[in-house]
């Protein structure tokens, strides 16, 4: 059975029909990453995977906790569910290890001792032991980033999702990022990205899921996809970015 | 014009000064305290549209943000008694004013709470915090920095807004001042000396805002 279950999901913002039946399973330990041109609902898919998006039909389970139209409570899903967002948005008022350590504290109810131990362990995965006291605003993005994942971690999440982590990062700081998420999909952890990396995506994704028009339109091995893509869109979409 | 300034006239009633100022900071103190918390619990209503609260809030805010607050001071010392409920002129003092700076502070915190970006209520709710969660721990201190400066100056106008008390016989500083120059009819001299007190009051509470707001609400570069 698969980790994250996603069947026949639909989403409208307004009159516009963004998502139009979504069916998508990862297993567990799997790389998906989600490519598709502006608008063709990744990110709003991506979104609904851990309620900030709410869904008109279908039903989105992750391992076990289930969210159909209408759910409220999206608690559930949202503790098994870590997301890394593309602005960091790490909480300015707090201190790095504060950062890390204010979810497991007032959610899992963690004792701060305990809570203090996790956030080190998480921040020397990131590799930012030495930033436990920093402040975000005097971190570079990439460090910023790396510790909003290394806060994702700390819940001890079954899946992370990665909204475009690295687009507002400078060029130079990419790298860093990257390899850290590489390392956590070398370790196991299931990981769905929406990304413009496409070098990326193809060297650590298990899986590559074209979105277009709401669809998903063409699903596969990165290899398999890149080099041969079935449809004209992937063709043409990786032609685009072939020549940018 | 050959006036001739005394002010030893003025300074024989140092004490009644000096309780009259004692009396302004513990009204503004108290008025402060209870005003924030009262703007804090508004703007929540307001900003979460927490029905029925967000509208009898709505409608308390345009209330008192339209009209004086010599009106509201007299309606509630003079107006109340009609109906039974008699209050000293302490209370109403106080009360007027936390009802007075609760209104405006609603709308300034308000601005706050809208100020925080969404991204931080999203990473929020990612990291699977209740709304009240996010609001105690990630909304509110950036919110209140936010809006520090504003509210400082607010409880300031309050302050000096307070002098109005005097009307219902409240002894604070504009009491103490009236009462002195109806004394030795030096006018001048007695207001110039009050004038400055409100003015070192001010300032005051301005340093010791800016104080508990660097110690309590800033975080270090944020």
């Amino acid at each position: 059975m698969s980790l994250v279950s996603i069947h026949q999901l639909h989403k409208h913002f307004g009159d516009n029909h963004v998502l139009k039946g979504i069916d998508l399973n990862v297993d567990e330990g799997q790389v998906i990453a989600l490519i598709g041109r502006s608008g063709s609902g990744k990110s709003t898919l991506l979104r609904t995977i851990n309620g900030l998006e709410c869904i008109d039909a279908g039903e989105i389970t992750v391992d076990g906790a289930k969210i159909q139209a209408g759910a409220k409570d999206m608690r559930p899903l949202r503790l098994k569910v870590g997301m890394v967002f593309q602005q960091f948005n790490l909480f300015p008022h707090l201190s790095v290890g504060e950062n890390v350590m204010l979810a497991p504290k007032i959610v899992k109810k963690t004792d701060p001792a305990q809570a203090q131990e996790l956030a080190e362990q998480m921040l020397a995965k990131v590799g930012l032991s030495e930033k436990f006291d920093a402040f975000p605003g005097e971190l570079s993005g990439g460090q910023q980033q790396r510790v909003a994942i290394a806060r994702a971690l700390a819940m001890q999440p079954k899946v992370m999702l990665c909204d475009e982590i690295t687009s507002a990062l400078d060029p130079e700081l990419v790298s860093e990022v990257l390899s850290v998420v590489k390392q956590l999909a070398n370790e196991g952890m299931t990981l769905v990205m929406v990304t413009h990396e496409m070098r990326f995506a193809r060297e650590v994704g298990d899986k590559l899921v074209f979105m277009h028009q709401g669809r998903v339109h063409e699903e596969g091995p990165p290899e398999a996809l890149f080099n041969a893509p079935s449809t004209p869109e992937l063709a043409a979409f990786i032609g685009a970015i072939d020549q940018a | 014009m050959a006036y001739e300034f005394e002010f030893a006239p003025v300074l024989e009633y140092t004490d009644l000064l000096l309780k009259g100022a004692f009396f302004t900071i513990a009204l503004t103190a108290v008025g402060a305290v209870f005003g924030i918390g009262l703007g804090i619990i508004g703007a929540v209503c307001r900003a979460w549209r927490l029905q029925p609260f967000a509208a009898l809030f709505a409608v308390y805010v345009e209330l008192i943000r339209n009209t004086p607050f010599l009106v509201q001071l007299f309606f509630i010392f003079f107006g109340l008694p009609s109906l039974g409920i008699h209050i000293g002129e302490w209370e109403a003092a106080v009360l007027a004013m936390v009802i007075n700076l609760g209104a405006y502070s609603t709308e300034i915190i308000r601005a706050g709470i809208a100020s925080v970006p969404k991204g931080q209520l999203e990473a929020a709710a990612s990291l699977a915090m209740n709304r009240y969660e996010s609001f105690r721990y990630v909304v509110l201190r950036p919110a209140l920095q936010t809006v520090w400066p504003a509210l400082t100056s607010q409880v300031i106008i309050v302050m000096l807004g307070s002098a109005v008390c005097s009307q219902i016989a409240t002894e604070e500083l504009t009491f103490a001042a009236n009462f002195i120059q109806s004394r030795n009819f030096r006018a001048f001299e007695t207001y110039f000396i009050t004038t400055a007190i409100y003015f070192a009051i001010a300032i005051m509470i301005r340093q010791l805002m800016l104080a508990i707001g660097k110690r309590y609400i800033s975080g270090r570069l944020s």
